[in-house]
C-alpha cells in the first residue's frame, strides 16, 4: 500500500546553484501528484530529494525534512533503506542492457541478496503483469535482452522493476517524454492502474498528462513552489497569475 | 559534385584500411613462407638440440610462454581492473585518482627494457638467480597501465542512467559498480586485457634479465624458463642456418598463439551475451 509524503523546509543545491528553495507541501497516499513546470524549475531535483538521489551528484546538498510514510528520509535512516520503499522511474528507459528482461525485473532483489527462485519467478510475472508488459514478453523472458525491446516496452520493463522490489511511493520523472503516443497513452493507463496499490509522484513537461493522470499538481517555477492544489482547480481556477499564464501557455 | 566528395572520401577510407591491414597479411604470409616448413610434429614436443645436431623443436619455451603470460595476467588483469575500477567509480575527480592516472600513463610509456631492469634489480638481484617468477612479474607490471586505463575508459562509457537505475532500486554502491556497471562495461574491459596480453606476450627485453631463457624442460617458477620470444631472439642471431628457420617458425607460431588466444577469450566472453544486447 501506498504511503503519504510529507515534505517541510525542503532546500536543494547543486554546488553554488540553490535549485530549491523552501518547498513545503503534503503528498496523499494512493494517489497521483503531478509537478509541472518550465525546464529549469527544479520538479526533477525535487523528485531526486525525495529518494536520495540528489546526493548522489558530488556537488548536490539538501537542508529540510522529507517524511515517506513514517520514514524520516534524512534522519536515522539509509539512504538504500529508503530508495527500497521509493521506487523511481526515469526519463529516459534505462534498462540493464546485459542483462534479460527477466533479469531486469529481478534486479532489484537479487542485487540485495534474495535468491528464492520461486518466489522470484512469481514476483517477476506479476511486476510485468502490473505493468501491463507481461502479455509482450512472456516467451522470451531469458532469452532476450532488456535493450532488445521498443522504447515504450522498456520504460514499462523499468516500471515493473521498480514495482518488483514493492515499494510504497513511484517515483516518475517525465517517464513518457521519450515515448510515442501510443506508448504514452499505455504508460498513462498504468499509473492510472497502479494509483490503487502506489503513491505516485509524476513529474511532466505535458500538461494534459498531469490533468489525465493526477488528483493533485504542483506548480513550480524557478526552484519555487507557486502553487499546489487540486489538478481540477489548478487547470480551471489558478489563484496564482504565474501558474494561470504557464498553462495558458504565456510562457514556458 | 556531392557524389565525387563522397566518392574521394570513401575511397581514400578504403585506402587507410588497406595500409593498415596491409603489414599484417604482409608479415603473416612472410612467416609462412620461411617458418611453415620447419613446422612438424618435433616443434612442438622437442626441446632444442645441441649446437651441430639437427632437429629438435621448441616445446619448452612454448610452455615456458605460456607460464610467464599465465603469470603476468594473474598479477597485470586484477591489479589492472581493480585500478581502472577505483578511478573510474570511486575516484573519479580525486588528487588520488588524478595522481594514479599520471603514473599509470608514465609505467606504460617505460621501455620494456627498463621494466626488465628493474625487474632484474628488485628480483633477480635479491634472489642472487634468475626465474620464471621474475619474467612473470616484469610482463604483468607491463600489463598493469594498459588494462587499468582501458578499463578506466570503458567504465566512463557507461551511462550514468545506468548507474542511477542500479541505485535507485536501493541496490549498494559498491553492488551496483561490480554487478552492473563492470559487468555491462566487460565486453570492453576484456579487449583491454586481450590488448595488453597480446603486447606483453611478444616482449623479449624484459625477459633478458629475468626468465633468462632455458635450453631445457623447466616448469619451476623458481628457475630460469624459455620463453619463445627469447629463443626467436637467440636463434635468429645465431650463425646456423637450421636455427634460424627454427626462428621463423618459432615467430609464426608465437603469432598464431596469441591470435588463438585472444580468439578463444573472445569466444568465451561472447557466450552468454543475449539477443540485442550492445
Amino acid at each position: 500500500m501506498g504511503v503519504g509524503i510529507e515534505v517541510i523546509n525542503l532546500n536543494a543545491w547543486y554546488g553554488t546553484n540553490h535549485t530549491l528553495q523552501d518547498i513545503n507541501l503534503n503528498m496523499p497516499a494512493n494517489h497521483a501528484t503531478a509537478l509541472i513546470g518550465p525546464s529549469g524549475c527544479g520538479k526533477s531535483t525535487f523528485v531526486r530529494c525525495l529518494n536520495r538521489m540528489h546526493e548522489t551528484n558530488p556537488v548536490g546538498r539538501v537542508t529540510g525534512t522529507v517524511r515517506i510514510g513514517d520514514l524520516d528520509v534524512y534522519k536515522d535512516t539509509k539512504a538504500v533503506e529508503i530508495r527500497r520503499r521509493v521506487g523511481m522511474v526515469f526519463q529516459r528507459p534505462n534498462p540493464f542492457p546485459t542483462m534479460s528482461i527477466y533479469d531486469n525485473v529481478a534486479a532489484g532483489l537479487k542485487l540485495n541478496g534474495y535468491s528464492n527462485r520461486r518466489a522470484l519467478d512469481e514476483i517477476v510475472e506479476r511486476s510485468l503483469k502490473n505493468s501491463a508488459l507481461w502479455d509482450e514478453v512472456k516467451d522470451d523472458l531469458k532469452k532476450k535482452s532488456g535493450a532488445s525491446l521498443s522504447g515504450g516496452q522498456q520504460q514499462r520493463l523499468c516500471i515493473a522493476r521498480a514495482l518488483a522490489v514493492d515499494p510504497e511511493v513511484l517515483l516518475m520523472d517525465e517517464p513518457a517524454s521519450a515515448l510515442d503516443p501510443v506508448s504514452t497513452s499505455k504508460i498513462e493507463d498504468l499509473i492510472f492502474q497502479l494509483k490503487s496499490q502506489y503513491t505516485i509522484v509524476i513529474v511532466t513537461h505535458n500538461m494534459q498528462q498531469a490533468a489525465r493522470v493526477a488528483e493533485k499538481t504542483g506548480f513550480f517555477l524557478n526552484g519555487r513552489m507557486v502553487e499546489f492544489d487540486s489538478t481540477h482547480k489548478i487547470f480551471t481556477n489558478p489563484s496564482d497569475k504565474r501558474t494561470e499564464d504557464y498553462i495558458t501557455g504565456r510562457f514556458g | 559534385m556531392r557524389a565525387l566528395t563522397d566518392g574521394t572520401v570513401t575511397g581514400l577510407a578504403i585506402l587507410a584500411t588497406l595500409i593498415v591491414v596491409a603489414p599484417l597479411i604482409a608479415i603473416f604470409v612472410y612467416l609462412i613462407y620461411m617458418g611453415a616448413s620447419s613446422l612438424n610434429l618435433d616443434f612442438f614436443t622437442q626441446i632444442p638440440k645441441p649446437v651441430g645436431e639437427s632437429g629438435g623443436g621448441m616445446a619448452n619455451a612454448i610452455v615456458g610462454s605460456a607460464i610467464l603470460l599465465a603469470l603476468a595476467s594473474l598479477i597485470g588483469v586484477p591489479i589492472g581492473i581493480g585500478a581502472g575500477i577505483f578511478l573510474a567509480e570511486f575516484g573519479r575527480g580525486s588528487k588520488l585518482a588524478n595522481g594514479i592516472r599520471f603514473t599509470a600513463d608514465v609505467l606504460n610509456g617505460v621501455p620494456s627494457i627498463v621494466m626488465g631492469l628493474a625487474a632484474y634489480a628488485l628480483i633477480v638481484s635479491e634472489q642472487k638467480h634468475f626465474s620464471a617468477f621474475a619474467g612473470g612479474i616484469a610482463l604483468g607490471f607491463m600489463m598493469i597501465p594498459t588494462v587499468c586505463r582501458t578499463s578506466e575508459e570503458m567504465l566512463l562509457m557507461v551511462p550514468n542512467v545506468i548507474r542511477e537505475a542500479a541505485l535507485g532500486l536501493g541496490v549498494p554502491n559498491w553492488r551496483s559498480v561490480l554487478s552492473i556497471t563492470v559487468k555491462t562495461a566487460s565486453p570492453g574491459i576484456i579487449t583491454g586485457c586481450m590488448l595488453a596480453f597480446a603486447r606483453v606476450a611478444g616482449e623479449t627485453a624484459p625477459l633478458i634479465f629475468t626468465a633468462l631463457g632455458n635450453q631445457f624442460w623447466s616448469t619451476s617458477l623458481n628457475e630460469p624458463i624459455a620463453a619463445l620470444p627469447l629463443q626467436i631472439y637467440v636463434y635468429a642471431l645465431s650463425p646456423y642456418d637450421d636455427w634460424h628457420r627454427l626462428a621463423w617458425a618459432g615467430s609464426l607460431v608465437l603469432i598464431v598463439l596469441i591470435v588463438l588466444a585472444v580468439s578463444l577469450v573472445r569466444f568465451v566472453a561472447s557466450r552468454g551475451v543475449l539477443k540485442g544486447a550492445s
